[in-house]
């Protein structure tokens, strides 16, 4: 069990998220920076959707009531034990009693923290994730607060052995420095004119204060709408469409650009000009407010391949850390 | 001798001097804290995170204004 100390901006247990609902408008919640998440777990012998706590610009303290094997990976929050620093994207061993306390976010902005046999919360919808703007999931459907116990799932003592191991340097994002994220164009982006289109993909877009597991509003030039006679239904603001289902990841143009993230609002009426593919949402979701962002356009068959080269990577890491031990 | 002091913002974020705009600020220059006392706060994702005086002094300078947007890091005010 965990006790939570502190429960910093806004921390909240998530796994690969809840899917299969999106057509009743229940959004796939799950963590935000999928790749963290994954290795976090490979790190302490989980599986991919084991549970872990996402931490967001601030990190918890918590003490551990029972010994624990742990990884933290993702944003640099200079994670300590007892007061001791320890390292990140490596597996450590803590000791009940131990207190674990993340501070403020240098690189990046979301930390993930992994126990071996994952945050053991009741499933809804057949998952742990938060999703808070309608309480369900999670410790209570909520961000963790001082006074929460997690529980941990049971693993296996030899998860012991995997103490130290730790992920090639090559396989740990430069959060910094990671600037560009990739875009398919699409769904209604027939609606910008052609000059707004290369604006999309061209300017370097700030990151606002407004970007959360919702959505991320981003600043910059303002975008030209091709004129037309709006169609019934659509309204008259030439953003608006007639109603559209939202893919996650979509880049939808109500002014300035805002790409949903996993807590998305599922559909609605403002034109959705492309869609910032999956293998780079946690990329985007790395980013810290008033960062900057570029699209990068690439086709369908790009986007497919950078998910299987994701994937690829993924499985290279979980097969090197068995193989370690 | 005195030794000035900077309060730096641990997030990025909106900085506001006041507790709600109808509010008078938390501090001014020229008033003195004590260590704890909240000067100001940082907005980011619909969140406000206090920040405090780590050490107590009088506050002589405001190193940004309110409501202007702060990196992480960023010193925010001077005490001595």
């Amino acid at each position: 069990m965990i006790e939570i100390e502190a429960g910093g901006i806004a921390s909240t247990v998530q796994d690969l998220g809840r899917t299969g609902h999106y057509h009743i408008g229940m959004p796939p919640s799950g963590a935000m920076d999928r790749y963290a998440h994954t290795v976090a777990n490979y790190l302490v012998g989980n599986d991919t959707d084991a549970a872990t706590v996402e931490m967001t610009y601030q990190g918890i303290t918590a003490t551990f009531r029972d010994d624990a094997v742990i990884a933290i990976t993702g944003a640099d929050m200079s994670p300590s034990l007892n007061g001791d620093p320890i390292d990140t994207w490596e597996t450590v061993a803590v000791d009940a009693g131990d207190e674990l306390e993340l501070a403020f976010a240098t690189e990046g902005a979301r930390a993930y923290l992994a126990v071996a046999g994952g945050i053991d919360v009741p499933e809804v919808m057949d998952s742990r994730s938060t999703y808070t703007l309608v309480g369900i999931g999670g410790h209570e459907g909520r961000g963790l607060e001082e006074g929460d116990r997690l529980p941990i799932g049971d693993a296996p003592a030899e998860r012991r052995e995997l103490v130290g191991t730790r992920i090639d340097d090559e396989d740990v994002p430069d959060y910094a420095n990671e600037d560009t994220v990739r875009i398919v164009l699409g769904l209604t982006s027939y609606r910008l004119t052609e000059e707004a289109k290369e604006t999309l993909c061209e300017s370097e877009w700030t990151v606002s204060s407004e970007a959360d597991r919702v959505g991320y509003r981003l600043e910059g030039p303002d975008l030209e709408f091709e004129e037309r006679e709006q169609p019934f239904g659509a309204g008259t603001d030439p953003s608006n469409v007639v109603d559209l289902g939202y893919p996650i990841g979509s880049i939808q143009v109500p002014q300035q650009p805002i790409v949903l993230m996993q807590d998305a609002v599922t559909g609605g009426g403002y034109a959705t000009v492309g869609t910032v593919i999956s293998a780079d949402r946690g990329l985007l979701a790395q980013r810290q407010t008033h960062k900057s962002v570029s699209f990068e356009s690439v086709d369908v068959d790009e986007a497919i391949d950078a998910r299987r080269d994701q994937n690829a990577r993924l499985e290279a890491i979980r097969a090197d850390i068995e193989g370690e031990n | 001798m005195t030794e000035k002091t900077t309060i730096k913002s641990p997030m990025p974020g909106i900085f506001y001097r006041q507790p709600d705009p109808d509010d008078p600020p938390f501090a001014e220059p020229g008033d003195t804290v004590e260590a704890g006392d909240t000067i100001g706060l940082v907005e980011v994702m619909k969140n406000f995170h206090d920040i405090e005086a780590d050490s107590s002094g009088t506050i002589s300078e405001f190193l940004v204004e309110n409501e202007a947007e702060v990196e992480a890091d960023q010193a925010i005010v001077e005490l001595e």
